[in-house]
């Protein structure tokens, strides 16, 4: 009757355990794999739309401007088509542009297949098809459009950069959208940053704690999650409506009278980064160790030196770091400037804080709302341009911070 | 009580201090005179609020927001608590040394000269970290590396260098709050005997929760414990020697002979 259990008895729920753990392990595993899926299914779909090939015809035969083929013509003959066949108007601007006797023969060629053959995209094709079905591709431009040319065309390219908006899309650039976008992130900054900075020093070193505090808190706990929309109303109901006079500029004597301006707008996401760079700001004095301070305190520092010399200096990378961080997050926003007003379509530069406005992400918005299939390509390659900008940004972020953590470590 | 000195040469002195953590009482009815240019150690056990009256010193407690204090602590026969006193002019005059080292994340030069710098020093910065490192016993073994950073230090030598910060402000009186608690024996000693060698011109008051080290480097010992309702108080103070040879109150015999709780 005496049997005695031995103690590693419990060997076998050791087992159990370890098998416990080894599902674990997989469930963890398949969350990252799916993760990591995820983010490859919206590059790849991104990159597929960016690239491919594209059936490109002239709306104009070159016949009827010369009976030599355009590749064949000198300088001189190329200058007396533009001027001959171009509108007065169109030579003029053209001329205000670029100086054409400057450019070399083949910029001019250039101009002219531009302006008198206009060439238009009549297909376009994504990347996997392009790769895998070019010979169904061919046949099928060729029974199509038997006149097009056929090219591999790549939707991003330094053109896509520098070109503004236009209603034909292999016209169409993001050059007056990516301004937009620095513009209103330049006065998002420069207004949410201080202020955000001053306010968080504020509340974590100088103010009492106490129902005042608490409630502050909880407000801007609150702000930081308020849906970005909120934002948006907000925007247009202070800075586009209330403060017309002021956000359209007519009190400092400009004609424009909307307010619906960069001013407007990056207010407006400067509002919205505020609580956020608050937060941000509050996380990292907090990290500063108590040590610190009383070190300094110990020595017959003030409160104000001991933040200026000591505190800020140990909590900067991780303000940087918040407010870069921030400023990402207000290149991506989206909501909110429909609301205070883009316009949709813009071509004109932005030139100060009273401009009209586009932003990168708005400019993909509207694209992608276009009838022509050839914006979903201009939509994908601006998309690329945003996130090109965005991991720039935050790897701006990370090399600050280690950068200046390896400052303060011995 | 029985006090060693008189009032008036104390070179600090409290009178019914009772010290509050919101309504907390941490300490109660501390009446001491901290004899000058001599060490006195706080013994006691933990939570007996030896930290809590050393910090009330210098005005440390003004950063615990629910902390503060009755009853009066003078220093030189002025309250440091009178609502004319600016904290940093009494931390200007009373230094502390923390628990754990903590230098500033800047060069060994700079954690000397920047107290002294805030505090409108005129003369040579370089003479004052020379002198302030000697006087700490660190000079001979940093002086060719005073631009590298505090941190590299060892513990017992950022330590030492945190004595030598507090130095060059040139307080009168040094508080050390468990000052060897994070540092090996060897450290400790040189820490000890670097105590013994400041008290010549230093009035040192040290916390320590280790009964030989007070034994061996203290004039005086104020032994501290809690009643029931965890408030802290003074039991004795008196000269070292007596305290652990022929302590009066029966509590103190059983703490210093390891028969506490
Ligand atoms: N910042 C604080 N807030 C509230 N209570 C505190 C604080 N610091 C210390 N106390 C309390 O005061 C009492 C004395 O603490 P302390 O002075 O640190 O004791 P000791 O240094 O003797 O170990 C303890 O009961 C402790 O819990
Ligand atoms: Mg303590």
């Amino acid at each position: 009757m005496g049997y005695i259990q031995p103690t590693y008895q419990s060997n076998s729920g050791i087992k159990q355990r370890q098998i416990l753990a080894r599902y674990w392990s997989k469930i963890f595993l398949g969350s990252i794999l799916i993760a990591i899926l995820a983010l490859m299914v919206m590059l790849i779909n991104v990159i597929n739309d960016s690239y491919g090939y594209a059936a490109i015809e002239y709306e104009y035969d070159p016949s009827i401007y010369t009976p030599k083929p355009i590749e064949d013509l000198n300088k001189v003959e190329l200058m007396k088509l533009l001027s001959e066949n171009l509108s007065t108007y169109r030579w003029r601007t053209i001329q205000q542009d670029v100086s054409i006797d400057q450019l070399e023969v083949d910029e001019i060629r250039e101009l002219v297949v531009e302006e008198l053959l206009k060439p238009t995209v009549v297909a376009s094709y994504s990347l996997i098809p392009s790769l895998f079905n070019r010979t169904e591709i061919h046949q099928e431009i060729n029974f199509y459009h038997p006149e097009a040319r056929i090219d591999f065309y790549s939707w991003l390219d330094f053109q896509f950069l520098i070109k503004s908006m236009s209603v034909v899309p292999e016209n169409s650039g993001v050059r007056t959208a990516i301004l937009g976008s620095l513009w209103i992130i330049l006065v998002a900054g420069i207004f949410a940053i201080p202020v955000g900075i001053g306010a968080a020093i504020y509340l974590e070193e100088y103010a009492p704690s106490g129902k005042f505090k608490k409630i502050i808190q909880s407000n801007i706990d609150n702000l930081a999650g308020v849906p970005s929309i909120i934002y948006g109303i907000l925007g247009l109901a202070i800075f586009v409506r209330v403060l017309k006079p002021l956000t359209s500029g007519t009190i400092f004597g400009l004609e424009l009278s909307t307010g619906r301006t960069i001013i407007s707008a990056g207010m407006t996401i400067g509002l919205l980064l505020l609580p956020v760079i608050i937060i941000n700001t509050q996380e990292a004095l907090r990290t500063v160790p108590m040590s610190l301070r009383q070190a300094s305190y110990g020595v017959g520092a003030t409160r104000w030196q001991t933040l200026w010399y000591h505190v800020l200096p140990a909590a900067l990378p991780g303000i940087l770091t918040g407010a870069i961080l921030a400023i990402s997050r207000g290149i991506g926003e989206t909501s909110p400037l429909i609301l205070v007003g883009a316009s949709s379509f813009i071509n004109k530069d932005p030139t100060n804080i009273f401009s009209n406005f586009t932003t990168l992400p708005l400019q993909i918005y509207y694209w992608t709302q276009r009838p022509q299939d050839q914006f979903r390509n201009t939509a994908a390659a601006a998309i690329l341009v945003l996130l090109i900008m965005l991991l720039s940004l935050n790897a701006v972020a990370i090399i600050l911070r280690n950068h200046y953590s390896r400052q303060s470590r011995p | 009580m029985s006090q060693p000195q008189n009032n008036h040469k104390a070179a600090i002195s409290t009178r019914s201090l009772a010290i509050y953590y919101g309504d907390f009482r941490a300490v109660k009815d501390v009446d001491l005179n901290i004899v000058p240019r001599r060490i006195t150690a706080i013994i006691g056990p933990s939570g007996c609020g030896k930290s809590t009256v050393l910090r009330a010193f210098n005005r440390m407690n003004d950063f615990i927001p629910t902390c503060h204090s009755e009853g009066e602590i003078l220093y030189h026969g002025h309250n440091i608590y009178d609502s004319d006193v600016d904290p940093v002019s009494v931390r200007q005059h009373i230094g502390m040394v923390f628990q754990k080292p903590n230098p500033f994340p800047k060069s060994i030069y700079e954690n000397i000269a920047w107290g002294a710098k805030i505090n409108g020093y005129k003369d040579s910065l370089d003479e004052l970290v020379e002198d302030s490192l000697t006087q700490a016993a660190l000079w001979d073994e940093v002086k060719d590396n005073l631009t590298q950073s505090g941190l590299s230090l060892s513990g017992g030598q950022q330590q030492r260098l945190c004595i030598a910060r507090a130095l060059a402000v040139k307080p009168d009186i040094i508080l050390m709050d468990e000052p060897c608690s994070a540092l090996d024996p060897i450290a400790t000693l040189k820490i000890e005997e670097l105590m013994r060698s400041l008290s010549k011109k230093y009035t040192i008051i040290i916390v320590t929760h280790n009964m030989q080290q007070a034994a061996r480097v203290s004039d005086f010992t104020a032994f501290f414990t809690m009643d029931e309702d965890r408030a802290g108080r003074m039991v004795e103070y008196g000269e070292t020697s007596q305290i652990f040879t022929r302590p009066r109150k029966k509590q103190t015999e059983d703490y210093i002979t390891g028969r506490y709780g």
